[in-house]
């Protein structure tokens, strides 16, 4: 058998640690894809970037429909899913927009993660938050 | 030559800055830093120009000097974290290739309408991103033209752009296949900047009539930049609405149906215009909703009264809008159209057939509607009751006071 095993956690909470307890987070994640690995039980598998980046794509009557956002419909369940090699969202969106449940459900479209050792975090490999400038003459 | 001063500046500022920027972002990859180029490089015309005189490439010379200085403040990132010494290599290499010959300046103003207005982004933070990168409006402005506090719309702009870095949306015109569906976002996002400055009944006036204002420079831009039918439609749409600005409210607020407007206070001049896209539109045979919404603004327009309105073309307008997007609203319209041309009778019927259907049974408009035909066949029980209703859907100041002072009418007759 095969079995898909699914990571959930509370965003806001783990956007809390320090860069440090990250690391560390990170770096037994990687031992436990080794381990996982060496036994023969690992496939694949990633982390995500947080649902700030998702996208839902649904096809209904022949048409796709792009809305910001993770899926939120509690009368749906996952029910698949797929790993796509795609240049940029655009492609991912017409890519995911030929999954044939798109048609019935929602495909919600979210970048991985690369799981490296340091200096990453659950928002992506960290860049030093920029302030929105006022847009006024210098 | 003209001098070098701060006012000088600030003209060139206006006229170049979100060219400038938008070729920036695509030579750069990221927004922000691509607007602390801009700003890097007017600062450093301001100090460099008095002396050495204004370049014969004003626009060339601002962007090549704001990448010189991106990657210089990424080198200096760099020393502290060398997570940026990749990415100012990467600006450098790309400086060498004279790659950015091949794309045209006016393609990037394209490139970030596409970009601000991605369906992927969250509704309010497209016309948010669109307003602040596209008409280079400031976030204080914004906020003020939609009544929402600075730092919450500056927050929702910063998240904005996060997605578009983080979620991979890329800083392109869309491929052919895909341009259909794309530009109906951008439209929606430029009629919904209209829509906010148009029709809202609170907040300063003045401020939000720039919005409308806005839109239509926007619609215009995006006509330019790319002559599809259905966007001229909806540049058509914005000038027939607009037209009728000065005669639509009364010094006190109050609305005033377009059947008792004085018409002699509608724009001639944005009519003419409006007519003339709607026909250019209507002709391309590949229009949409915004086309013919805008038809049947200029039927209107061109009519000296409500008598003397081409009703039939109206209803047959409203015909093929519903063919194209069918709604409620719509069929609520055509059953006022209707009743203008077969008699109040015919309008009621219609209506009451979609309210027997469960449709727009809570929007005061259709209680509104129902009332003033059965007023008109002398039925004043009946439209006393429907006004009634209306008035108790009714959210808005201005359409409140119109219905109290039809009810009060209703009475005195």
């Amino acid at each position: 058998m095969k079995y898909l095993a699914l990571v959930y956690y509370d965003e806001k909470l783990m956007e809390q640690k320090s860069q440090q307890e990250w690391d560390s987070l990170n770096r037994e994640c990687i031992a436990c894809v080794e381990g996982l690995s060496k036994d023969g039980h690992y496939i694949t598998g990633s982390p995500l970037l947080p649902t700030s980046t998702a996208t839902t794509v649904r096809v209904r009557d022949n048409r796709v429909t792009v809305t910001d956002g993770p899926f939120a419909e509690t009368k749906e369940q996952l029910a698949g899913f797929y790993m796509l090699e795609a240049k940029d969202l655009n492609a991912a969106i017409v890519l995911a927009s030929k999954i044939p449940p798109a048609r019935y459900g929602s495909v919600e479209v979210r970048p991985a993660r690369e799981l490296v050792e340091t200096g990453n975090q659950a928002g992506g490999n960290a860049a030093e938050p920029v302030e929105e400038s006022t847009g006024e003459i210098p | 030559m003209p001098t070098v001063s701060q006012a000088w500046l600030n003209d060139l500022y206006q006229a170049e800055s979100r060219r400038v920027l938008a070729t920036l972002i695509r030579l750069l990859g990221d927004f922000d830093l691509a607007e602390e180029a801009l700003h890097d490089a007017f600062a450093a015309a301001l100090t460099q120009w008095p002396d050495d005189g204004i370049p014969d490439n004003p626009r060339a010379w601002l962007v090549s000097t704001g990448r010189f200085k991106a990657i210089d403040q990424l080198r200096r990132k760099a020393r502290f974290d060398v997570s940026y010494e990749d990415f100012a290599e990467r600006l450098e290499a790309e400086l060498v290739t004279g790659e950015e010959e091949e794309h045209s300046i006016e393609d990037d103003r394209l490139r970030l309408i596409f970009t601000c207005c991605h369906p992927g982004l969250a509704p309010g933070a497209r016309l948010a991103l669109t307003l602040r990168e596209v008409c280079g409006l400031s976030t204080e402005e914004i906020a003020r033209a939609f009544l929402t506090a600075t730092p919450t719309l500056a927050q929702r702009i910063v998240r904005a752009k996060a997605k578009i870095r983080d979620a991979g949306i890329p800083y392109e015109v869309p491929e052919a296949d895909q341009l259909p569906e794309r530009l109906e976002s951008v439209l929606q996002v430029i009629y919904l900047i209209f829509n906010e400055g148009y029709s809202a009944s609170t907040g300063d006036a003045l401020i939000r009539h720039d919005l409308a204002a806005e839109a239509i420079r926007l619609a215009r831009l995006l006509c330019g930049l790319l002559p599809e039918p259905e966007a001229e439609g909806l540049l058509a749409l914005l000038l027939l609405q607009d037209s009728r600005r000065a005669a639509r409210v009364t010094p006190d607020g109050d609305l005033v149906l377009l059947e008792e407007q004085d018409r002699a206070l509608w724009d001639r001049q944005q009519i003419g215009e409006g007519s003339n896209l709607v026909l250019r539109a209507l002709a391309s045979r590949r229009f949409g909703p915004y086309t013919l919404q805008a038809a049947i603004a200029a039927v209107h327009a061109e009519a000296d009264s409500v008598e003397a309105t081409d009703w039939p073309q109206i209803v047959g307008l409203y015909d093929a809008l519903l063919a194209l997007t069918p709604s409620p609203v719509i069929e609520l319209n055509r059953a006022v159209a209707v009743a203008m041309r077969d008699g109040p009778g015919e309008g009621l019927r219609l209506i009451d057939t979609l309210l027997a259907r469960g449709a727009l049974t809570d929007y005061h408009l259709s209680h509104a509607a129902r009332a003033d035909l059965h007023r008109r066949l002398g039925r004043k029980d009946e439209a006393r009751a429907a006004y009634q209703r209306a008035l108790e859907l009714v959210q808005q100041g201005p359409e409140q006071r119109f219905l109290t002072r039809r009810l009060a009418e209703l009475d005195a007759d």
